[in-house]
Order: C-alpha cells, then structure tokens, then sequence
C-alpha cells in the first residue's frame, strides 16, 4: 500500500535509528565519534547523521514518495559510549552499496562527510573508519603495483627500502638539486624524494628538474650496480599539467613518480594511478593538508580512512608518520592502519583503532612510508615497529651529516642493514639497539660520525590524538 | 702545525644490494640468516652470475630451489658447491616467500672477482 504525503519537520529517528538492522555484507559501514548539542538525544544526533549523509533532508518532501526510501536510506544501527568521555558516543551507521558510484572514493567522501560536518546539532562529528564491503572494493583500481611488484621492479628483497627528501625544500636549481640526488644514491639509498612543495616554480621548473634528476639517478645506478629512482612530483594546477609530467618521466626512463592525493584531490589521484598502471610506473604519494583533518581528537576524519582511501584510490607507497620522529601519532594507532594499507584481512581491534573486520581481497598493499624527524639512533625502532616492507626516509638524518649527504646516506644503510641482520639473527633490536648501531660503527667511520652528531636529539612530546580508552 | 680536515671523503661503492654495506659474514652469521629464511616457511634457493651481469634479473639457479628443506648444514653445503664450481660467479641466497611470491630474504654470501 502506498504512502500518504504528511508534510512537515520529524524527527530524523522515526526513519534512520533502527537498532534492529542487522548490516549486510554489502553495506558500506560508518563509525562516526559524535558529540551533539546540550540537550539533542543521542539517537537523535546519530540518525541525524545518519540521514544528512545520505537520503535525508530536513524537511519531508513529496518526491520522497516517487521512491522506496527505505532501500536507500543509511541507517544508525548502534550507539556506544566512547571509553573516557562523557560527552561523546559512537554512532555506528550502515549505508547501502547502491548509494555510492561504482570505483569512486570521491563520490563516497562527498556523501559521508559532506554537509553532515556543517550540522548545528552537532558541536562535534569525527569519521573514526569506514568497513568497505567487497562489493565495492572490487570495483576500485587500487594500487597501480603493490609491494611485490615494486621489490621486483627495484630489486629490493628482506629489508625495507631507504629514501630520502631533497633539501633545502625550496630554492635550489635543477641542476644543484640533481647533484643532491646523486650524492645520496651513490651514498647507498635506493630512493630521493621531491619535497612535497616542489612542484614548478620559477626557480627551478618541472622539466629542468626531472632531465637533472634522470642523469643522477643514471650516474649512481651505473656507479654503484643497484637499482636507484627519484620520487618526481607530478602534482600539478591542472590534470593536464599533471599527465604532462608524468608522461616525461616515463619518456626518461623514470621508475617512479609522486602525487600529493589530498590537496591533488581523489580524482586527480586516482586517475594518475590508473595512468601507472598502464605505463608501468611506480607512485609515491605524499599526504599534505591530512593533520588538517585528522588530528583534532573530535572532529574530522581519522587518518585511518585516509589511509583506506588512498589504498583503494591507488599509490604503491604512502607516508604513515614515524611514531618517533618529529610528527605526531602513536605506536598502536599507526601499527592500525599500516595493517590496513599492507594486510589483506584485518580483524576489528580497537586497541589498534580498528572499529571493523575489513577484507581487501586481492587487492595490492602499499608501502608504509615514515619519513620526518628521524635519524640513525632511530633505526632499531623503526625496523621494529615497520617491518620490511616500509621505506624509511631520513631528511636532515641525511643531508646533516658532517661529511655530507653521501655520507649520511652511507651511515644509514649500514645502520639498516646491521638492524636488519640482527633482527634475523634473533636479536631484540629495540633493546639492544646502541649495541647493535656501535657494532656496526666499528666497520663503518660515517655511522660512527652520524652516532655522535645525533646523540642527544629527541622528539619527546604527548600526541594529541589518542586511542579512547577509559 | 700539520693540515687537519675533520671532513673525510666518501668513495663511491660498487655493492650488491642487501647486506652490501656490511663486512661479509662469518660462518655462523651465515647460518643465523638460514635459519631465518627456514623458520619463515620460506624455502631457500642458491642463485649464481658472473660478475659482469650483476644487475640481471634472472641470475642461474643452482640446481632447484630446496623446497622443504629444514637442515641448515645441507643448505651451507649446496653454497659451497656452487662456490666450488663457479669460483668467479656471485653466490647468493634467497629465501623465496610463496605466499606473497617474493623473496623474503635475498643476500650475496661468496663475491666472484
């Protein structure tokens, strides 16, 4: 029987809290952190929320009826307390797989976190994860290579890559940065990295960049006998800039190249990792503007769907934070959404801030990057908590050595390498890790030079954003 | 008073990917790092290059893979052969990895000259 048109303002949880709705497999499932208005009712915020992110407006309309809104709607389906906050709850919400364009994590972010945000019900509104149903992963083109493909093509096996960012990040000429590219792959790392704010500017253009940066990379290869590359920034004003650089680099001989996904944008994104794909390029990806959103403990979005994000936009490598470095995040929390970029099924584990079981499927994992603030002293921390399959990069940690980024560069490969073999070895390398690092200083006088310059540097503060816990 | 520089020099280095930065192993670490790959469940193979083709893809396998194989003395052995016959060849030793098809571990353990 068909509906009668009752004109007017409800309440939002007459139609979108329904506690008894037992998500399916193909729902895209959203845990919200939400912290309404004094006074507003929890189900009344989450279904408001609920229904701002999808079918809802807040008024009844009669076009509502041309529909079975009830196929469309999302739904809140669950409220928890959040550990250690009063003021704050969970509202978990279930949105149907036909609400969203097939391959689009552009048109999934416009939905859940769009207007929703700007709610006056709502003082504070977090997306703390989202669980991708199969269903949609699938249709996603997901990371241009993968971590295997990337070993293969770079030749890299049983340790974790190293990198390193050109500095100074601005002003340098093509042809001196391409000198600094080549001091540090002939030092012994596999991979240099355009600083994110290098794009074309009127010191040093694009094309002038990428054609120095070829020979050093060129040079160092032939020099050293390992497979060298250089992260070449194709973020750009434009699609079509962007294209163009991307397609010179290849014309180079280029094995990767790097985007910039969120101030780049989704769309952009995704579209440059189809193009690696098809031309068989490596993508770095470095994640400008997200501490934006994902640092404030109540608003925002959690970095974890970022992340999630970025896997099913696609990039082979994604910067993660150090845990120990100069930038914020925590041990658990970042442990939490390396698995998501690496692992094919993660289990729900809130102790890591995961809220779902989360399934990839087939789809390709992404290198966790750590990059900012980190020198040699961190190295058995950071094998530790990264594992291999992670590029490890060391700014300053390079560039200040007092010999020179060569050096540095030097001094860090010796430091992983000894990491590494003590690690298979059987050895606690967190523990034993000034052991390990003056060992191998005995062989190495540039380890031994980066040992004292960096000895009494720490990056001690309390993170802001927190797991919740009571 | 003499000329002293605290700047030193650093050579460039031909190496051969991981493990290249440090000394070359002893006897026992050798056997530490087998007994790594074997306890990973990844299955250990010796591969071999003239030194002119080090940056090949395919190097030449050293018989087949020795899937299975749980004794570290048999896989010292299998390198030493190798070793013997191709004294001029790299030698090295992967551990290859057939859950994510990759290699696991992967180090040079004889240099050829």
């Amino acid at each position: 029987m068909s509906k009668k048109y009752d004109a007017g303002v409800k309440e939002y949880r007459d139609t979108y809290w329904t506690p008894d709705y037992v998500p399916l497999d193909t729902d895209l499932l959203a845990c919200f952190k939400c912290t309404g208005q004094e006074g507003v009712p929890k189900e009344e915020v989450a279904a408001a929320v609920a229904a701002e992110s999808s079918t809802g407006t807040w008024s009844t309309v009669w076009s509502e009826l041309l529909t079975d809104l009830d196929f469309y709607k999302g739904r809140c389906y669950r409220i928890e307390d959040v550990p250690g906050d009063k003021e704050s709850f969970y509202a978990f919400i279930a949105y149907p797989l036909d609400l969203f364009e097939e391959g689009s994590v552009t048109n999934v972010l416009t939905s859940l976190v769009g207007n929703v945000f700007g709610f006056k019900a709502l003082r504070h509104l977090r997306l703390e994860d989202i669980r991708f149903p199969m269903a949609f992963i699938k249709t996603c083109p997901g990371p241009p290579n993968g971590i295997h493909v990337e070993r293969d093509r770079m030749n890299k096996y049983g340790r974790p890559l190293l990198g390193c960012t050109i500095k100074p990040k601005l002003g340098l000429s093509g042809k001196n940065y391409g000198r600094v590219v080549y001091e540090c792959l002939r030092g012994g790392l596999d991979f240099t990295k355009d600083d994110e704010n290098i794009n074309s500017q009127p010191f040093q253009r694009w094309q002038n960049r990428f054609e120095f940066v070829a020979e050093a990379v060129q040079l160092a290869q032939e020099e050293t006998g390992e497979k060298k590359g250089h992260y070449l920034n194709c973020t750009a004003a434009t699609p079509e800039d962007m294209y163009e650089r991307a397609e010179f680099a290849k014309e180079l001989g280029q094995p990767i190249i790097m985007h910039d996904y969120i101030t780049g944008g989704f769309t952009a994104n995704t579209g440059l990792s189809k193009w690696c794909r098809k031309n068989g390029m490596l993508l770095h990806i470095h994640r400008a503007m997200h501490a934006v959103i994902d640092r404030h403990p109540k608003h925002g979005i959690h970095f974890r769907v970022l992340a999630k994000c970025l896997r099913l936009s696609g990039g082979d490598q994604l910067h993660t934070g150090t845990v120990v470095g100069k930038l914020e995040g925590d041990r658990q929390t970042t442990l939490g959404f390396i698995d998501q970029l690496r692992e094919s099924f993660i289990p729900e584990d809130r102790t890591r801030g995961n809220f779902f079981d989360q399934d990839w499927g087939s789809m390709p994992g992404v290198f966790a990057v750590a990059s900012g603030g980190i020198h040699v002293w961190h190295m058995p921390a950071l094998v530790a908590i990264f594992g291999d399959d992670s590029v490890l990069q060391f700014g300053g940690g390079t560039h200040g050595h007092p010999w020179g980024s060569a050096a540095g560069a030097a001094a860090n490969r010796v430091a992983l390498e000894a990491c590494v073999k003590a690690r298979n070895a059987g050895r606690e390398i967190e523990k034993e890790g000034r052991d390990i690092l003056t060992e191998a200083a005995k062989h190495s006088p540039e380890l031994a030079i980066a040992l004292e310059t960096w000895k009494e540097i720490k990056f001690e503060f309390d993170t802001v954003d927190k797991l919740d816990v009571g | 008073m003499p000329f002293k520089s605290t700047v030193g020099d650093y050579q460039t280095v031909a190496t051969l990917e991981t493990f290249g930065f440090l000394p070359p192993m002893t006897q026992d670490e050798i056997y530490d790092q087998i007994a790594y790959i074997i306890a990973q469940g990844w299955s250990p193979l010796v591969e071999h290059v003239h030194p002119s083709r080090s940056m090949a893809t395919y190097w030449s396998f050293w018989k087949l893979p020795f899937f299975g194989e749980k004794d570290l003395g048999v896989i010292v052995n299998e390198l030493e052969s190798c070793h013997r016959a191709y004294p001029d060849h790299h030698v090295r030793l992967v551990g290859y990895d057939a859950y994510t098809q990759s290699q696991g571990a992967c180090f040079v353990v004889f240099e050829g000259r």
